[in-house]
């Protein structure tokens, strides 16, 4: 039990403290690597948990995807960062003083808080002993039986959102030449070959 | 020293608390600011998973996976609506997309 404190106090500092440095970092790279060691430590607080699959797929999409994403777009852009800093001091006291008050708030809540009567007689799918059933085949069980639907929505939004990322992203270049394989297909002696009588000393026209 | 239910609310609580303030403080810059949305998602995320673990209930997991889900989603759009946007203007200060004002 002590071991899991000191985990648990570990991944809680470093995860909020990387979270204080993603948004205090001057440069964004840092702030996109800080960001995935947030992400990393949330991961071992899931693992503390009981929660190893949601870990996993929490590294595997955010490390693996999402902050990939972030330092590519961050890289690729070619702004002036610190322009951007200007001024930044400017919303610091209004700031602290909102987010003291809105954190002061919730953890009074945290404190005062307690779970309703009726709450633990209505649960639909209650957690499988750990031992007879992991955690991964017990997502999986209701995942693919009684929230299906639900599963096939996740999927039906991460495909509007890849073909709507395509679709903003896509560029025609205008002056570079496409291959048009229609017309390459289409094409046939009569069209491909035309005779023209050259007259001397004139020359030929050139094509319209 | 036994680690119960609120310490993992408290976590997710001061996360969420920083990524609203990451908002306040780095008004301008758009890409701090989708990473304090992830940082809110994430906070939303231990909460759910908190209480899935507590109550010994599988569903909060699972709508757990559905908030990763929206916030891929989300990241993705986002960063191409941010590299359209200046590829078209040059710039990605939150001051300069005042176009639809009128």
């Amino acid at each position: 039990m002590i071991v899991q404190a000191i985990f648990f106090y570990l991944f809680a500092c470093i995860c909020v403290a990387s979270a204080v440095m993603v948004i205090a970092s001057k440069n964004p790279v840092h702030s996109v690597l800080f960001l995935i060691l947030a992400f990393v430590n949330a991961a071992g607080l899931f693992v503390l948990m009981g929660a190893e699959f949601l870990a996993m797929i929490l590294i595997v999409v955010y490390v693996g995807a999402v902050a990939v994403l972030f330092l590519f777009v961050v890289m690729m852009l070619d702004v002036d960062f610190s322009q951007l800093r200007q001024g930044m001091l400017q919303y610091l006291p209004i700031g602290v003083l909102i987010g003291g008050i809105f954190l002061a708030e919730l953890l009074l809540l945290v404190g005062a808080w307690t779970i309703g009567p009726g709450i633990p007689q209505s649960i639909t799918a209650p957690i499988p002993p750990v031992a007879s059933v992991p955690n991964t085949a017990a997502i999986g069980q209701v995942l693919y039986t009684r929230y299906v639907y639900f599963f096939e929505a996740a999927g039906m939004v991460l495909l509007v959102a890849m073909v709507g990322a395509i679709v903003l992203t896509l560029q025609h270049r205008v002056r570079v030449r496409r291959q048009d394989i229609g017309a390459q297909v289409a094409r046939n002696p009569r069209t491909s070959i035309e005779l023209r009588r050259v007259r001397p000393g004139q020359g030929l026209e050139t094509n319209p | 020293m036994t680690v119960g239910l609120g310490h993992y609310l408290s976590v997710a609580a001061i996360l969420f608390t920083l990524g609203i303030f990451g908002i306040f403080l780095n008004r301008r810059n758009v890409i701090i600011i989708l990473m304090s949305i992830e940082l809110i998602l994430l906070a939303v995320n231990i909460n759910l998973v908190a209480f899935s673990t507590h109550l010994g209930d599988i569903v909060g997991q699972i709508y757990a996976l559905l908030v990763l889900t929206v916030a891929a989603a989300e990241a993705a759009i986002g960063l191409a609506i941010l590299v359209v946007y200046f590829r078209n203007r040059g710039s990605i200060a939150v001051e300069d997309i005042n176009l639809m004002k009128g």
